[in-house]
């Protein structure tokens, strides 16, 4: 069939189309951002009018697609890594109720941190939650794989995990198509009680899951997908997970190594194979994207016989995304002098736009809150978050979605006043609104600044779900109405705007200041259009 | 025949359009090709690189070596130096001169000029300027790639028709003078 050129992302949204997807459920967040724009731009997902409208947050989203399997239809939800701890509470019981119709749950890490604050390895959700992960290693395979996955889904009734990571997320490569398979129609589950986790029942559950965990692993024998490539070497074999095959196959092609490797793109892998495969040679290099989840398996605790060489030992680094050259010098076949960057080559971190209302925002506050001192400004995740840097320097933390309204709240219990939270619009319908209402509930001195520039703007610009709520939210969850402020960041208002911030400041109780102006790339982009 | 490509810039400057258009080129005329693009955060202003294979062989790694690279086409002289340690030792270095200074400790632009000059292939041109006089300075880009398509193994024409995909959306007046500035900056290239 027909063959287009696509991103990791991308292969997998095409993959789920064609395996019969009814709804994606996702919330932006850099490396996933562009399985569910791919999905909202295909015409073959409009015609079959296939859900793909961004939820609020990752948790939403799981169990809505959670819901949709209750229903009998094939269903996605997609985040990044950290996406995946807003979700987790879905994510572990959803194991446990297990699925009806198909569902995928698609994480994507983001080793080194391109975008990201940490770089969390979501194959440990998979086995916490005793599921099947799928971890492809080429664009072809992100798409077969999601085919894949759905089968799989059904066949065990559980949810299946796609784990992709930001370099096959976002490479592109070409990906031959198969013929696209009908989607599920609706029906209920054959059991009603499926999904009722109840003590009792759920006990039930998890000794079925408990039970299912040897045939996945015959599964991931049989499926092909962990497969024995033989070579000529005795010496050293090489067990290579998902996107790392590639690097080794790229450095065995430069040097001609002849390696026997074992191919790993799904879990649980069968103790056998590698039993059987660390037996056959005498040192094992494990090459694994993120944390040492195989290699930890391998070594264990005990004095062992064997020679396990990877990310725990030093041969690569035990943080960071791998790469071709370090696999390279793990391997020991790097020659060659290492060229250096020339000195005067400086760093280029990324900054806000010129015209952008967050540094109104910013300008304004440092100087109402002057009186005061530093570091009384809990921030959150966002383009936002650049004011950290200088010359703005403006907030002191920026830990997880939302996190910025519950860090004043505990602060100003503790004492400190004022007690200042900084977060986006779209942050704070994902995560800051209960932490308002817990506030609201003991009236604490907090002033919580909504930089509202009415868009999801650090992943390029989504919906935001906030646009033109927010006065009514904050009204709604307590906050008294003269302490719902709102202001235009603009150079022309400035007075105005340190003024409105400084009465907030020195309110005794919860105060929000919702600073509105639209993303200015949002507005260059309305304007080309 | 293989080309690995380092594409580099500063987010906004229009990386990605370049490697959109070699990578469609290179589809359409039978090679394999892998392309990592940086999305996310440091689109915000921040330094960015594309890894760009094309070969007709398959592609394994989406990421190049080091000291593997055939040729670093930036559209930033400092940016172009980032990424040096990829450089093969007979490879090309091809980058506009035009500084884009949004840090504080920005180097004075005679010394990176003088570090692409230790670099013995190497096109150094004002892309700026080549693009003003065919319409646009936000054609730069398309500057930069026509210098660098004279020492890659694609033909002009499938560039062309590349643009015409990309960009046939937006007018032909866009696609026009984005040809344009892709055969200004070919004959500045064959020049150098
Ligand atoms: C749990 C989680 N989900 C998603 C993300 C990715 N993410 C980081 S910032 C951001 C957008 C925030 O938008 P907004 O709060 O409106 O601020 P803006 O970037 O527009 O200034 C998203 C989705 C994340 N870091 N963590």
């Amino acid at each position: 069939m027909s063959k287009l050129v696509l991103l990791g992302d991308e292969a997998v949204a095409q993959g789920a189309l064609d395996a019969g997807l009814s709804g994606v459920y996702a919330y932006p967040g850099t490396p996933s951002t562009e399985i569910t724009e791919y999905i909202q731009r295909s015409g073959q997902a409009r015609q079959r009018n296939v859900h793909a409208d961004w939820s609020v947050n990752e948790k939403t989203a799981l169990e809505a697609a959670l819901g949709m399997s209750y229903a009998g239809k094939r269903s996605m939800a997609c985040m990044k890594h950290v996406g995946l701890n807003v979700a987790a509470d879905p994510f572990m019981n959803a194991a446990l109720t297990g699925v009806s119709g198909g569902l995928l749950v698609v994480a994507a890490d983001d080793p080194s941190m391109h975008s990201s604050q940490n770089e969390q390895d979501s194959r440990f959700y998979g086995k916490f939650a005793m599921i099947p992960v799928l971890e492809p290693s080429s664009q072809q395979e992100a798409y077969d794989l999601t085919r894949y996955g759905f089968g799989l889904s059904e066949k065990f009734r559980l949810p299946v995990m796609i784990r992709v990571t930001t370099r096959l997320a976002h490479s592109r490569s070409a990906v031959i198509r198969s013929a696209a398979r009908e989607e599920n129609s609706m029906a209920l589950p054959a059991n009603l009680r499926q999904f009722i986790l109840l003590p009792a029942l759920a006990r039930k559950k998890f000794k079925l899951l408990l039970s299912t965990f040897e045939e996945l692993e015959e599964e991931g024998k049989s499926s092909g997908l962990n497969r024995l490539e033989k070579g000529t070497g005795k010496k050293r074999g090489v067990i290579a997970c998902g996107l790392a095959y590639n690097y080794y196959r790229e450095v065995a092609e430069m040097h001609r190594l002849d390696d026997p490797v074992l191919k790993i793109s799904q879990y649980p892998v069968h103790p056998e194979l590698l039993r059987n495969f660390v037996n056959a040679v005498e040192e094992v290099f494990v090459l694994e994207e993120g944390y040492p989840l195989v290699e930890e398996s391998l070594r264990g605790v005990l004095e062992s016989r064997y020679v396990i060489r990877g990310r725990m030992d030093g041969a690569l680094p035990r943080d960071g995304e791998l790469n071709p050259s370090l696999v390279e010098k793990a391997l020991g076949v790097r020659e060659g002098q290492p060229v250096t960057v020339p000195e005067i080559v400086k760093d280029r971190p990324p900054a806000l736009c010129n015209g952008c209302g967050h540094i109104d925002m910013f300008k304004a506050l440092n100087e109402a809150i002057a009186d005061y001192g530093p570091g009384r400004v809990f921030s959150d995740i966002g383009c936002y978050t650049l004011g950290a840097l200088p010359p703005y320097n403006a907030i002191n933390s920026c830990v997880d979605m939302g996190a910025s309204v519950t860090m004043a709240k505990g602060a100003a219990d503790a004492g400190m006043f004022p007690s200042v939270a900084v977060i986006g619009d779209s942050t704070f319908t994902h995560s800051g609104m209960t932490g308002l209402l817990d506030a609201v509930l003991e009236a604490s001195p907090v002033t919580v600044i909504i930089s509202d520039n009415s868009t999801t703007g650090m992943t390029g610009g989504q919906k935001s779900h906030a646009t033109g709520r927010l006065v009514e939210i904050c009204g709604g969850l307590g906050v008294e109405k003269e302490h719902v402020r709102v202001m235009i960041p603009l150079r022309k208002n400035h007075d105005k705007n340190v003024a409105i911030i400084r009465e907030e400041l020195a309110h005794q109780g919860v105060s929000v200041v919702i600073s509105q102006r639209e993303c200015i790339q949002m507005v260059r982009k309305k304007r080309v259009s | 025949m293989k080309k690995d490509i380092i594409l580099a810039g500063v987010g906004g400057q229009g990386i990605l359009s370049i490697a959109a258009v070699i990578g469609i080129a290179a589809v359409e005329s039978g090679r394999y090709l892998k392309q990592a693009e940086v999305h996310g955060m440091s689109q915000r202003g921040g330094a960015v690189e594309s890894h760009l294979r094309i070969s007709d062989k398959p592609v394994h790694s989406d990421l190049i070596p080091e000291g593997e690279c055939d040729m670093i086409l930036s559209v930033e002289p400092m940016e172009a130096l980032r990424h040096l340690p990829f450089l093969a030792a007979e490879g090309w270095i091809v980058t506009s001169s035009n500084p884009f200074r949004n840090i504080e400790d920005y180097p004075v632009d005679e010394q990176i000029f003088a570090e692409i000059r230790k670099v013995r292939n190497h096109i150094l041109l004002d892309a700026e300027k080549i693009a003003g006089e065919v319409g646009s300075r936000r054609v730069s880009n398309m500057v930069m790639l026509g210098a660098a398509s004279v020492h890659l193994d694609l033909p002009a024409k499938k560039l062309e028709e590349a643009m015409e995909t990309l960009f046939g959306r937006k007018g032909e007046d866009v696609v026009r003078m984005n040809i344009a500035a892709l055969q200004a900056g070919r004959d500045a290239g064959k020049r150098v």
